[in-house]
């Protein structure tokens, strides 16, 4: 079943501000103060997000299923 | 006004040929006084070159700059022929599939698993220069084979082909200092032994990275191309030690120029992970920049328009000493409070490495001054032999006693 929101969280005491979300997705993360930040919490799902979540050397974000708040990114 | 100037005001790129570990005076000038400047590298077309934190963060970070686009242009370059760099030369969304392929494997926490084992190796290598006694060489004795042994644990590399595969390593950092037909050489060696191992996996499945790689393709062949898969597995062994390989000389030469700082590490080993990020701030590795972004539309950069389809080339070294960011720039302060470095570059493809090298570095060093307290050089510093016609700086050999 497809979910029809996710939500995105960056973890700041983890974030090192490598930009590589940033650069990924811009659409969905900016660096604020250098240290990553989702354009917004709630979002229609998207490959890319995922992809920025699985692309985060510290793993820092995380993407869950906004109604049951299944892991969908990153993967274990 | 000469004519040869009006015809072009490019500066010849490098300005001038890497001295030690010292950032060439020209970099400050330009920071303060012409932050976007014309350069003219060995081959390829004109380039802009960024030399401020602030401009190199959006080059390397911001969408609008391209690598991709590099593929049809003349690209700016240290080699006459335009060398096969594997995700380097891509731009999401196609970066990220491949890329995100290997990328758990290098996560901060599958990183720190590897911790034991890396120290492991270094206090067996370290146990060999006691044993043998000094001086000794702690490029080949220590710096090269630490790394090397880590990388081939992850993927799955037979450790006993070190030196051949180290050889040929040497072309993805080398401009001059190989002839051009022994960098194509050396990169085809190097794609044809990857080959080689990935093909032995099919017939045997192993669970090293390798391994996974093959196994990943399998399932969905869609994910890459079966020459993608052996240059990212190229491009991990080269790229996965070369750099540490160097660094690890390279940070050593530079606490000895700091005794007091030295001193400090040595009472404090608390002060250790952000002494290596001083460390990867300090240390300008690169000699040459290159990898040139593409603007992909008009940017307003620097105090300059930077055009559509023009290519712009980043300074890191230079960024990491700028002042509008880093306090005191040119000091090394083992206990900087704000460092927000790039060491590692920055945006898509900051360092698929970058928290492996972190723990090696860390790992090395600390077992470096826990070990043999008294390290010093075995040779005046000005007998010192230093790497030339490549893209990083670093010492051939490091005599040390102890």
């Amino acid at each position: 079943m497809v979910s029809p929101a996710w939500r995105v969280r960056v973890d700041a005491r983890r974030c090192i501000g490598s930009g590589i979300c940033a650069g990924a997705a811009p659409r969905h993360f900016v660096l604020v103060d250098g240290l990553s930040t989702p354009v917004a919490e709630t979002v229609i799902p998207a490959d890319e997000v995922a992809a920025a979540a699985d692309s985060c050397p510290v793993e820092a974000i995380t993407v869950r299923d906004s109604t049951d708040d299944r892991l969908i990114a990153p993967e274990p | 006004m000469t004519e040869i100037q009006q015809v072009s005001d490019a500066r010849a790129y490098p300005f001038n040929p890497p001295e030690r570990l010292d950032l060439d005076p020209q970099y400050a000038e330009l920071r303060e006084n012409e932050p976007l400047t014309r350069i003219r590298m060995p081959y390829g077309e004109d380039a802009w070159l960024a030399t401020r934190y602030a401009d190199v963060r959006v080059v390397l970070g911001d969408p609008r700059f391209s690598r991709a686009a590099a593929a049809a242009h003349d690209e700016p370059r240290s080699t006459p022929q335009r060398l096969a760099t594997g995700i380097l030369s891509m731009d999401p969304p196609e970066h990220t599939r491949i890329r995100t392929l290997v990328t758990k494997a290098f996560t901060a926490r599958r990183v720190e698993q590897l911790r034991p084992r890396t120290q492991q190796i270094a206090d067996e290598l370290v146990d060999a220069l006691i044993d043998a006694g000094p001086p000794a060489d702690l490029v080949e004795q220590f710096a090269t084979p630490l790394p090397i042994r880590v990388i081939c644990e992850l993927l799955g590399v037979p450790v006993a082909d070190e030196h051949k595969f180290h050889l040929w390593s040497e072309a993805i950092v080398s401009t001059t200092s190989l002839p051009p037909e022994t960098i194509q050489e050396y990169y085809g060696n190097l794609y044809a032994y990857m080959g080689g191992l990935i093909a032995q996996r099919r017939e045997e499945p192993t669970d090293d990275l390798l391994g996974a790689m093959v196994r990943a393709r399998d399932e969905d062949e869609g994910r890459l191309t079966e020459e993608e898969m052996v240059q990212l597995a190229a491009g991990l062994l080269a790229a996965g030690h070369e750099t540490t390989v160097t660094q690890i000389p390279n940070f050593v030469y530079t606490l000895f120029g700091y005794p007091q700082e030295l001193a400090r590490l040595r009472a404090d080993r608390t002060l250790l992970p952000g002494a290596i990020e001083e460390l990867l701030r300090h240390v300008p590795l690169g000699a040459a920049s290159g990898f040139a972004r593409y603007a992909l539309e008009d940017v307003e950069l620097g105090g300059v328009l930077v055009r559509a389809g023009e290519p712009v080339i980043v300074e890191l070294g230079s960024a990491n000493r700028d002042h509008r960011v880093f306090d005191d720039p040119d000091r090394l302060d083992l206990t900087r409070e704000h460092n927000p470095h790039m060491g590692f570059g920055h945006g898509v493809h900051h360092c698929l490495g970058a928290q492996l090298a972190r723990m090696e570095l860390q790992v090395a060093i600390g077992t470096l001054l826990d070990r043999l307290p008294g390290l010093r050089l075995a040779v005046p510093e000005s007998e010192l032999v230093w790497k030339s016609g490549m893209l990083v700086r670093g010492l051939k050999h490091m005599p040390v006693e102890w």
